[in-house]
């Protein structure tokens, strides 16, 4: 049904054109799903893109044909291709909260979508609409259908937009990470969707996604791309379960299984991302041992655990009467735990199960209503009873999500690491200061050059290296990652993971990892504790919890997490 | 959303409140009320006999307190100047101001927003860069010199329309309006062109970056995916996205407009508001000065809850 041959999109620049992509050929059947996978920069959007027209200029198309059915779409006219679009190509784009408009109601967007290429009524095209949204599952759809796109959770929103991409029954639907935002719940329910639009409606997918568990799951067929070109392409089963390129297999090792327990991920080796000559980082290993004055056997003695007591959360609802008081929104529930000293704790739970808030809590950003923190045998003074000065501000250290913000992008390299030293009073000399940065970089496996760089030179997985050595230049004791790796492709995922470990291991690091991937959690938490709105579910040891699930929460999320087939990997 | 809505009006009060207090301290120590008032020959006995009879020497408190609630009841004192009453004058002279205002916010919308939207649509075309380079230099000229200008080519080289005052008017109970007679509409067209000059620059320019910035967002791309026609996608979609941000800053320029169109007023000989305030700024006339001041406020604050209404009309994300 689509055919694209020899496609080739350039960008023009000042410096001349760039290849975006080069040669891509895809086949997708009326039916079929086709995965397209790809790590970040491959030019998997770039191709669903040059399919449905809408290039980011100045992007265009260079060479090739694009053929749906016996349509040259490459020689429409601009409003042929416009009146193409949603009525044989549609779109489903990755974050719900964004791809709808959120001052028209779903009705006015769907009833506008039908009418815009279906000669009826109105009133025609509502029932229609209704139809849709039921067939989708939105239950009540007659009186959901006025509801505006904020008053529907994440998944349902992403029904909402399926159904806009549906309601004019298209050939072909690009689904741009149509998951990504979602939680692993949801996600299962858009995929069961997905596929079953795909069989009774015969409707074609490209399914872009960076997921090989999603393309595992449901693609018929896949094209792993990179760096604009395409690597392998043929059968999902054949592809992922006998993979002839080295890219492919290595992408798919890097993938941390959730059904066992390895000890390192594998990084693609073909993937040249560290500096040919590392130097050493001897002198920041030296330094982050020598507190005191201990070996490494000791040091670890002074590993310093957490213990949380009935600690309470909420915070005040919106106020919907002027007499009432508003409702408090519970966002812990007097929940307990405990981090032994030294081990890794994984903290996992679906998007607001209060995961980050509890982060936020130990470090003192959230005043809780009520419990108690213990770090080692001191009680942490809660929220902003804190001073500035207390040192746990120094034993705790963060390192957050996305590290496109949470370094300061007008500041070198240099003075965000030094920023600890001289901060918390480590280090007295400006020049030891510098040695100890250059000397950290390396041994979070980075080329000492970049002290002298800015954030925005640096990839996802450089800037996130960067954001644990600046956590570990404050000598911490107590490390908090919160979803560190969430926005990092799996190669890289593979790489901080691994550096996360050794660090652990080297230097006694108590760490809290919070995320809500579960395979990434058991390969690197001793113990787990899984939350639900803000309660926990279950608590204990990470083999035990993936092994014999105890609470049924628990047993739903492993059951729909999205996994490769044994055999594959 | 009443809660809302109740919120603001506390604020509002508050707002009020401290203006009201500016007021009353520039009527109370900006001069002596009392050496304003009685002429040289006056003997000492007789202006302490004065203060005594004003309460003049009661404390601050009560003072302001007797100061607000003669406001209040709209008892705003009696100027120094014309001896007539304060509320008088200042009514007499609102509509012409809030007509002005009006018309100038009206010119500046009409044709501010659809130039907004053009030239955000046609980024690089001959037609917005022209509107934006004219536009860049009406906003550097300062107002009076825009109206001067004005005056000298429609009024003195054209002869086309008159140069100062309202023209003919036609009295609506107590309302002066110049908006039923031809020559009072002509009279108004120059003045109103004046003082819309600057709010449509920045409106346009405003209305141009959000405008810009929406057509980048994801439901505008997922709207052309889906091929929703285009005028529906630039005019439903993406222009209500834009005006949520663009109604704030119309709403404080508005009262900027009705506030500062003293400039104008005072190039056009305008019998308005700001006119009254110049003159009198001229004769040290405190009392009408503060009671102005109160206006101008409570014009600021009446827009501005104006304003939250309408975000809440036009945002439903707003609507609990």
């Amino acid at each position: 049904m689509l055919t694209v041959e020899n496609l080739t999109v350039r960008f023009p620049t000042r410096f001349g054109d760039t290849t975006a992509i080069e040669n891509i050929n895809i086949n997708v059947q009326a039916g079929e799903i086709h995965g397209l996978v790809g790590e970040s920069g491959a030019g998997k959007s770039t191709v669903g893109a040059a399919v449905i027209g809408l290039l980011q200029t100045p992007g265009y198309i260079a060479e090739g044909s694009i053929m749906l059915g016996d349509t040259d779409l490459r020689a429409l006219g601009v409003n042929q291709a416009h009146a193409l679009r949603g009525k044989r190509i549609s779109m489903i784009f990755q974050d719900p909260q964004t791809s709808l408009n959120p001052l028209m109601t779903v009705e006015d967007q769907l009833v506008e979508t039908i009418l815009a290429h279906e000669k009826m009524s109105a009133d025609e095209a509502r029932t229609r609409a209704i139809d849709l949204l039921e067939e989708i599952g939105i239950k009540n759809a007659a009186e959901r259908i006025k509801s505006w796109p904020h008053q529907f959770s994440g998944g349902m929103r992403q029904r909402v937009v399926i159904a806009l991409a549906l309601c004019t029954n298209p050939e072909l639907i690009i689904a741009d990470e149509p998951t990504t935002a979602l939680d692993v719940a949801v996600q299962s329910q858009v995929l069961d969707l997905i596929r079953s639009l795909a069989d009774k409606r015969k409707i074609g997918f490209i399914l872009i996604t960076h997921d090989i568990g999603v393309i595992a799951q449901i693609a018929d067929r896949v094209t792993v791309m990179r760096n604009g070109h395409v690597v392998e392409s043929g059968e999902t089963a054949q592809v992922l379960g006998r993979p002839k390129h080295a890219y492919t297999r290595a992408l798919m090792s890097a993938v941390p299984p959730m059904d066992h327990k390895i000890d390192r991920f594998s990084v693609p080796t073909t993937e040249g991302i560290e500096g040919t000559s590392v130097s050493t980082g001897d002198l920041a290993e030296q330094w982050l041992l020598e507190e005191k004055g201990l070996s490494e056997g000791e040091q670890k003695e002074l590993s310093i655990g957490l213990s949380i007591e009935a600690l309470d959360v909420r915070f005040s609802g919106t106020r919907k009467s002027l007499w009432r008081k508003p409702e408090d929104f519970i966002a812990l529930d007097k929940i307990s735990f405990n981090v032994k000293p030294g081990s890794i704790m994984g903290l996992v739970g679906e998007s607001g199960s209060g995961k980050s808030t509890v982060a936020k809590t130990i470090t003192g950003l959230i005043t809780p209503n009520s419990g108690t923190m213990m770090l080692g045998n001191e009680v942490l003074p809660a929220g902003k009873s804190r001073s500035r000065k207390h040192p746990s501000r120094r034993i705790i250290q963060m390192v957050f999500q996305d590290p496109y913000s949470s370094l300061n992008s007008r500041h070198k390299i240099g003075s965000i690491l030094t920023e600890p030293l001289w901060f918390y009073g480590l280090e007295k000399d400006p020049a030891k200061r510098q040695e100890l940065a250059a000397s950290m970089l390396a041994l979070v496996g980075m080329a000492p050059d970049a002290i002298d760089k800015y954030p925005h030179q640096f990839s996802g997985g450089q800037r996130q290296r960067i954001a644990v050595a600046r956590a570990l230049l404050a000598r911490p004791r107590f490390l908090i990652c919160d979803e560190p790796t969430s926005a990092l492709d799996v190669s890289i995922q593979a790489e901080i993971l691994n550096l996360l470990k050794d660090l652990q291991s080297k230097f006694g690091l108590t760490i809290l990892f919070i995320s809500h991937n579960l395979s990434v959690v058991r390969q690197m938490a001793d113990d787990m504790v899984v939350l639900r709105n803000g309660v926990i579910e279950e608590a204990g040891k990470t083999e035990d919890l993936f092994e014999r699930p105890q609470a049924e929460y628990t047993k739903k999320l492993l059951s729909l997490t999205p996994v490769m087939p044994k055999d594959w990997a | 959303m009443f809660y809302f809505i109740y919120k603001r009006l506390i604020q509002s009060v508050f707002v009020m409140l401290a203006v009201a207090f500016l007021a009353f301290s520039l009527f109370r120590f900006v001069g002596d009320p009392i050496t304003q008032m009685t002429g040289v020959e006056t003997s000492v006995v007789d202006q302490e006999r004065l203060r005594e009879e004003l309460g003049l020497n009661d404390p601050f408190i009560s003072q302001f307190g007797r100061f607000t609630v003669d406001m209040l009841q709209g008892d705003f004192g009696y100027s120094f100047r014309t001896r007539q009453p304060v509320a008088e004058m200042i009514a007499s002279r609102i509509p012409a101001t809030l007509e002005l205002g009006v018309v100038a916010l009206l010119i500046s919308l009409v044709v501010g927003i659809p130039a907004g939207v053009y030239t955000a649509l046609r980024p690089r075309g001959v037609i917005t860069q022209t509107i934006l380079i004219t536009t860049l230099i009406g906003i550097s000229i300062p107002t009076f010199v825009i109206g001067i200008m004005l005056i000298f080519l429609f009024g003195v080289q054209l002869g086309w329309l008159p140069t100062f005052g309202r023209g003919e008017t036609v009295n609506i109970g107590f309302w002066e309006s110049s908006f039923f007679s031809i020559d009072g509409w002509r009279a108004l067209i120059l003045p109103a062109v004046t003082l819309g000059v600057y709010q449509l620059t920045l409106t346009m320019r405003l209305v141009r970056a959000q405008m810009m910035d929406v057509m980048r967002s994801d439901y505008i791309r997922f709207a052309t995916a889906r091929g929703v026609p285009m005028r529906q996608l630039y005019f439903r979609h993406a222009l209500a996205n834009t005006m949520v941000p663009v109604i704030t800053i119309i709403g404080l320029q508005f009262g900027g407009v009705i506030a500062f169109s003293i400039v104008t007023e005072s190039v056009f000989q305008w019998p308005g508001m700001g006119l009254l305030f110049l003159e009198s700024i001229r004769f040290v006339d405190i009392p009408v000065m503060g009671v102005y001041l109160v206006v101008i406020a409570f014009f600021f604050v009446v827009v501005n809850l104006l304003v939250d209404l309408l975000y809440v009309a036009i945002d439903p994300r707003l609507r609990v």
